[in-house]
């Protein structure tokens, strides 16, 4: 198991330490939250009070939006000069690569939204700071999930012509449930409504990330393979 | 004249004939609903059709995995098949129900649980036959469009239950109507002929497109094997 880890581990620093030296996805990724949440100003009232309701939508699709342009490059950022071939060939299992590249992701993703919360909090007016630690709970468990299901749909279309066209249509249906209980327990914190009556959603994205983390993990040898 | 061919003609006369008798039922004999007027004919197509649509995509599951355990191109080819005669059905599912909506709600489209549902389905279902036609390579294809079938499968039935929750917990503009339940036996039992009728027409689609994706197959094999020579 420790040797499991460690192969996780080892390509886990990989990724980020790449990411890191270039900051492409990251740069990418964060400059277009400020675009969207710009676009946003233009198609909402923001000083009205229903805009504490739809905080919680907006919110998460400005992170499901720039997210997926972290995710959908995790694998093929690999195809220039064969490293995804040397990769299958190295003796790590294709768990151990999908997990690996899905915990940097997951890293690089809480980041962005990290960065992003204050931007939207002084932008849109909302107050953030009403229940700090169930906001990073429903931070955490809802960007795994998306981190999950675009790893592995990057997975699924590396070798795709037409992949950049078919993987937003492949991804955010795929992304509904999380991005359903992200956005109601958002809304949820936003307004001061007590969290005790929606439990629920906490309870329908952690099964939704055991699901799919063991649906990914299983499967992943099979898309990869060939 | 071959066994198949056989029961696959047998099968479209009994289907021809067994719908012009529904469609003799449920336009000239049935009277029209207390409430909904002539409208409510509509759910005789309506909810047989979200029926078929539904679970088509969870059978299309089992052949998928078949496909995956046994490397078996004939359980792809059907499970190609079931997905796109299911799409027709959920197409159906949400034009009829868009088109009752307008007459019973006043809104073509409510944002009600199940039309919702039915949309994500029908958006997965896209996704998959989308994949499918842009892998050239029959063993990728198959295998890459069987995992995304069990990813789609298992968020399709995700997705029922937590929009079910959602949309419930928000009030709702509309009074939803389940089937079933206050018909009268009359009227229930056509439905339920009319659910034997497109199950009929549905399983002579699917029949149709396991032989025209078997007969891409061949048709592949040759020119491969044409270039290669």
């Amino acid at each position: 198991m420790s040797i499991f880890l460690r192969q996780v581990w080892a390509i886990m620093s990989k990724d980020l330490r790449s990411e890191f030296r270039t900051k492409e996805a990251i740069n990418a990724s964060l400059a277009f939250s400020l675009v969207i949440l710009l676009l946003f100003s233009f198609a909402f009232d923001t000083a009205a009070e229903e805009m504490k309701q739809l905080s919680g939508g907006l919110l998460w699709m400005v992170f499901a939006f720039a997210g997926t342009l972290v995710l959908n490059r995790s694998f093929i950022r690999e195809v220039p000069n064969d490293c995804l071939d040397a990769l299958l060939a190295s003796p790590i299992s294709g768990a151990a690569l999908f997990l690996g590249k899905a915990l940097g992701n997951f890293a690089l993703l809480l980041a962005i939204e990290a960065a992003c919360l204050p931007i939207f909090a002084v932008f849109y007016n909302v107050t953030l700071t009403r229940e700090p630690g169930w906001l990073a709970l429903v931070m955490v468990l809802a960007t795994w999930a998306l981190t999950v299901i675009g790893t592995m749909f990057s997975a699924l279309t590396v070798n795709l012509r037409l992949r950049e066209l078919m993987l937003p249509t492949l991804v955010y249906p795929m992304m509904i449930p999380a991005l359903m209980a992200a956005i109601e327990l958002t809304r949820v914190l936003v307004t001061g409504e007590p969290i005790g009556e929606n439990m629920m959603w906490f309870r329908v994205l952690t099964a939704f990330d055991i699901i799919f983390t063991a649906l990914a993990v299983t499967f992943v040898d099979t898309v990869l393979q060939g | 004249m071959t066994t198949r061919d056989k029961i696959f003609y047998g099968l479209a006369a009994f289907t021809a004939a067994l719908l012009t008798r529904n469609l003799y039922q449920i336009f000239l004999v049935l009277p029209d609903e207390l409430n909904q007027g002539a409208a409510y004919r509509i759910f005789y197509f309506h909810v047989p059709s979200a029926m078929l649509g539904m679970t088509g995509i969870g059978i299309a599951l089992v052949f998928s995995l078949l496909y995956l355990f046994t490397k078996d191109f004939r359980w792809d080819s059907i499970a190609a098949g079931i997905t796109e005669v299911s799409m027709v059905f959920c197409t159906m599912f949400m034009i009829t129900g868009t088109l009752w909506g307008r007459i019973s709600w006043g809104v073509w489209w409510a944002w009600d649980a199940r039309l919702t549902s039915a949309l994500v389905l029908w958006l997965i279902g896209a996704g998959y036959l989308m994949l499918r036609r842009a892998i050239d390579e029959p063993t990728t294809r198959a295998r890459l469009s069987a995992v995304m079938s069990v990813f789609g499968s298992v968020n399709s039935y995700i997705v029922w239950k937590s929009i079910e929750w959602y949309r419930t917990q928000h009030p709702q503009p509309v009074l939803s109507m389940r089937s079933g339940g206050g018909m009268a036996p009359g009227m229930e039992a056509t439905m339920y002929w009319n659910l034997l009728a497109l199950l009929c027409l549905a399983v002579l689609l699917i029949m149709l497109r396991m032989r025209q994706e078997t007969m891409t197959r061949e048709v592949e094999a040759l020119r491969r094997y044409a270039h290669a020579l």
